[in-house]
């Protein structure tokens, strides 16, 4: 009995051990360099044998809508694009977070770069959502919840990028860009249930974890979209990480390897 | 294929004008972030040849007096 739980104790350990790890190396610039480019091209064949069949499949093969005729083919590139803004600015407070407790530099690398990437979705998410609405429901805009919020996180995206610009010191700049995103968290819980919260002319959402309201021709290809802007968002957010990394870490000696003559 | 010919696939019903200018927006934004990354990379490979030159210099002038 002792001896088990003895042995559970050290699975646990180890267990912790390898997180501990694993968190500490991520931490580490030229194991995030080599990663990257480890994972860089099985991205890119995300993007290619995913997110484009994807498109192709709900924009030429699916059905139309019932009620909503072929407008309803820009949820192919709207949903995964909002899913993109959101869960970009997610990753921005998370990786926040850790720069202001654990001080780690990869952290901030990761915060600098997602922010114009996430907020160039959250404004394609806006637009596209707008050319929608118009043959939809015969506005471009409306101050609803689900759109005022949506336009909430594009103003955050866009504020934390200014703070960073306006401060001269980097370290100074790193924590309070994370201050500033770790407060705009609030605005996530607000984007996704604002349409059950209030009364909306934005549609609830189609996706559930319990019966999709979509049919399966439209539901299939709208899920390839989602995975493959997933693997879209990936590659711009490790290539421009990789960039940052390189800048910030010139006087290291690995560095020199990836200089191109 | 859904679509009966291509000037249908086109036409989308009445919807071409919006279901393509979505896409074609998407297209842009994209590859906007793809070339502004690609181009800010090539400027890093600059700015850190420049700084490392910079620094051999200054060590070559602090060994000869």
């Amino acid at each position: 009995m002792q001896q088990r739980v003895n042995q559970a104790e050290t699975k646990t350990a180890t267990l912790w051990q390898w997180i501990n790890n694993t968190f500490h190396r991520f931490g580490s610039p030229k194991y995030f360099y080599d990663l990257t480019g480890k994972l860089l091209p099985w991205c890119w064949a995300g993007v290619l044998l995913v997110l484009i069949p994807g498109l192709i499949w709900g924009l030429a093969f699916a059905p139309p809508d019932y009620y909503q005729g072929n407008s309803y083919r820009i949820i192919f590139i709207h949903v995964p694009a909002a899913g993109i803004a959101m869960m970009g600015y997610a990753v921005m407070a998370f990786a926040g977070i850790v720069t202001l407790v654990w001080r780690m530099k990869m952290a901030d690398v990761i915060a600098k770069v997602v922010a114009p990437i996430g907020a160039s979705f959250t404004f394609l998410c806006l637009v596209t959502g707008a050319i929608w609405g118009r043959p939809t429901w015969g506005t471009w805009w409306e101050w609803d919840a689900r759109l005022t919020s949506m336009l909430i996180l594009f103003f955050l995206y866009v504020s934390v990028m200014a703070l960073r610009a306006a401060i001269e010191h980097p370290d100074v700049a790193a924590r309070a860009t994370a201050v500033l995103s770790i407060v705009g968290i609030v605005n996530l819980p607000i984007i996704r249930y604002s349409v059950n919260w209030w009364n909306t002319l934005h549609q609830p959402s189609s996706i559930r974890l319990t019966g999709s309201s979509l049919a399966p021709e439209m539901l299939y290809p709208l899920l390839a979209c989602i995975v493959g802007f997933y693997f879209l968002f990936a590659v711009l957010v490790m290539l421009s990480a990789r960039n940052e990394v390189l800048l910030r870490e010139y006087r290291s000696a690995w560095v020199k390897k990836w200089l191109k003559p | 294929m859904y679509f009966d010919s291509f000037a249908d696939f086109v036409a989308m019903g009445t919807h071409g004008p919006y279901v393509w200018s979505a896409y074609a927006l998407t297209l842009i934004v994209v590859l906007a972030n793809l070339g502004v990354i690609l181009h800010q990379g090539r400027k890093v490979q600059a700015t850190i040849r420049q700084k490392l030159r910079r620094q051999q210099l200054q060590e070559q002038d602090s060994y000869e007096p």
